[in-house]
């Protein structure tokens, strides 16, 4: 029996909680129908969320794409269905497979699993990312180089502790609900061991009653633990929180059924949510916002 | 003994010909370890200039692998050998990470602007940073001379300079101090 998961219209880092919470309960090996044929838009967190949800199933899972064919297209440009077909049974309506010609799409998903893939991704993303952060978003020049830093390390991330490959996507869009700027915005997601798992066999950590994915977060993001021995392991996440605060951005990361938030005022996140869905691995989402010029 | 690094010659050589980018940690690793290399081979006291300035981007990562853990194992009372370092070619984006990456192991080096200025960066006390100045306006001297300089104690003065020195602050020639970029 097949089960069907709902996708919502509007698919986003809130509403992909709404799949997650349907997958959750299921096994592994149930067979799922990812439907979603009524959707309008997804945010590239939430596509990139939905491959690593494919990957996670030990059945094949199905999925419809969006009926409505701006949103299929859309969807295709960002390069979604070329790694869906990888990772789902595809229903429906399948858009050809174009190149590129996308101007909101700074990076297509990408897969990412060793260290050349994030040259790969860093050498790409600077070929656009000059013209789309600074004439249109109004950043700063120096803000193309720290925004490639950024990517770079949010994409090490999965080679250094995921210990499977993931997906990187970067795409620029009209923020009207939450914000009514455009913003550009950096999806890394990964269905790896987490971070729960990755510093559980941190160097001499004593396992207590309270350690779980929230408190895992929070040693990695906000007190900059790591795996590693090593003192200078650590830094790329301090350094992306840095960058983020500067430029009034948000960060946020989920692992297992934590998500932790770096949130700046335009938004109204909570900084931890706890008691989530269970998803393996860590989604990684990073917002930067239109910078208003001075009058 | 000057020598010059192009540390981007350094990362097509060793990593990827194509790669303009200073990004992830094995590529810093591997250049770290070329840097070690032509070190090593240039034995004596040295003074070698790093430059960055072909380098594309360079990511907190990679300034933790080719820059902080380059002057760790030089800094402190017994190096490999008698080598200093001066970055050369250092855009804003660079220092950034290479600041981030002096930070956390509490390291300091000296690099020269384009338009020659040296600057200390990284992590060093007000008397240091008074000492490591003095001692550039000076241009060169001993601990009596910066004693002066500074209206300080002999003693005083004299435990500066050797602590600027493990940190690689600046050269020692017998009794000599010579910050980095001068003329010795």
């Amino acid at each position: 029996m097949t089960t069907v998961i709902n996708v919502p219209p509007s698919l986003d880092d809130a509403t992909i909680e709404q799949v997650l919470d349907q997958v959750a309960p299921l096994p592994r090996d149930q067979k799922v129908l990812i439907d979603a044929r009524h959707a309008r838009w997804a945010s590239p967190y939430a596509l990139t969320s939905m491959l690593t949800l494919g990957q996670t199933r030990a059945e094949r899972a199905a999925f419809a794409g969006p009926e409505n064919d701006d949103t299929a297209s859309y969807w295709g440009r960002t390069g979604f269905y070329k790694h869906a077909e990888q990772i789902f049974d595809l229903h429906g309506h399948v858009p050809r497979a174009r190149n590129g010609g996308e101007s909101s799409v700074l990076l297509e998903i990408t897969p990412v699993a060793k260290s050349e893939d994030v040259h790969d991704v860093v050498e790409r993303i600077q070929q656009k990312a000059q013209a789309i952060l600074v004439n249109e978003l109004h950043l700063d020049p120096q803000a193309t180089m720290r925004f490639a830093m950024t990517l770079s390390e949010a994409c090490q991330n999965i080679v250094e502790h995921a210990q499977r490959g993931g997906w990187v996507a970067v795409q620029t869009y009209t923020w009207r609900q939450r914000l009514g700027r455009r913003v550009v915005q950096i999806a890394v997601c990964d269905a790896g061991i987490g971070f729960r798992a990755s510093l559980e066999n941190a160097h001499g950590r004593r396992i207590s009653d309270r350690w779980d994915d929230a408190m895992a977060l929070e040693d990695a993001v906000i007190r900059g633990v790591s795996r590693f021995r090593d003192p200078g392991r650590g830094q790329g996440l301090a350094g992306v929180r840095r960058f983020v605060g500067k430029w009034d951005g948000k960060l946020s990361i989920r692992s297992g059924t934590a998500r932790i938030a770096i949130v700046p005022s335009w938004d109204e996140d909570v900084p931890l949510a706890e008691d989530l869905a269970p998803f393996p691995g860590a989604q990684v989402q990073i917002t930067i916002p239109e910078r208003i010029p001075p009058r | 003994m000057i020598n010059h690094i192009d540390v981007s010659s350094v990362l097509r050589r060793t990593v990827c010909d194509l790669y303009s980018n200073l990004v992830t940690r094995p590529t810093g690793a591997a250049v770290r370890t070329e840097i070690e290399n032509l070190l090593a081979a240039w034995r004596g006291p040295s003074l070698t200039v790093i430059d960055f300035s072909h380098v594309n981007l360079l990511d907190f990562s990679c300034a933790d692998e080719v820059v902080a853990k380059l002057l760790l194992r030089f800094e402190g009372g017994a190096p490999p050998h008698d080598a200093y370092f001066l970055l050369r070619g250092v855009r804003e984006d660079h220092l950034d990470a290479i600041e981030h990456a002096l930070e956390r192991y509490q390291l300091a080096l000296v690099m020269q602007a384009d338009d020659g200025a040296l600057l200390l960066v990284g992590t060093v006390n007000d008397d240091q940073r008074r000492a490591w100045q003095a001692l550039r306006e000076l241009g060169r001297g001993a601990a009596e001379e910066l004693a002066s300089a500074l209206g300080e104690e002999l003693a005083d003065a004299a435990a500066l300079l050797a602590a600027l020195h493990e940190r690689r602050l600046v050269m020692r020639f017998d009794d000599t101090y010579v910050p980095l970029g001068a003329t010795p």
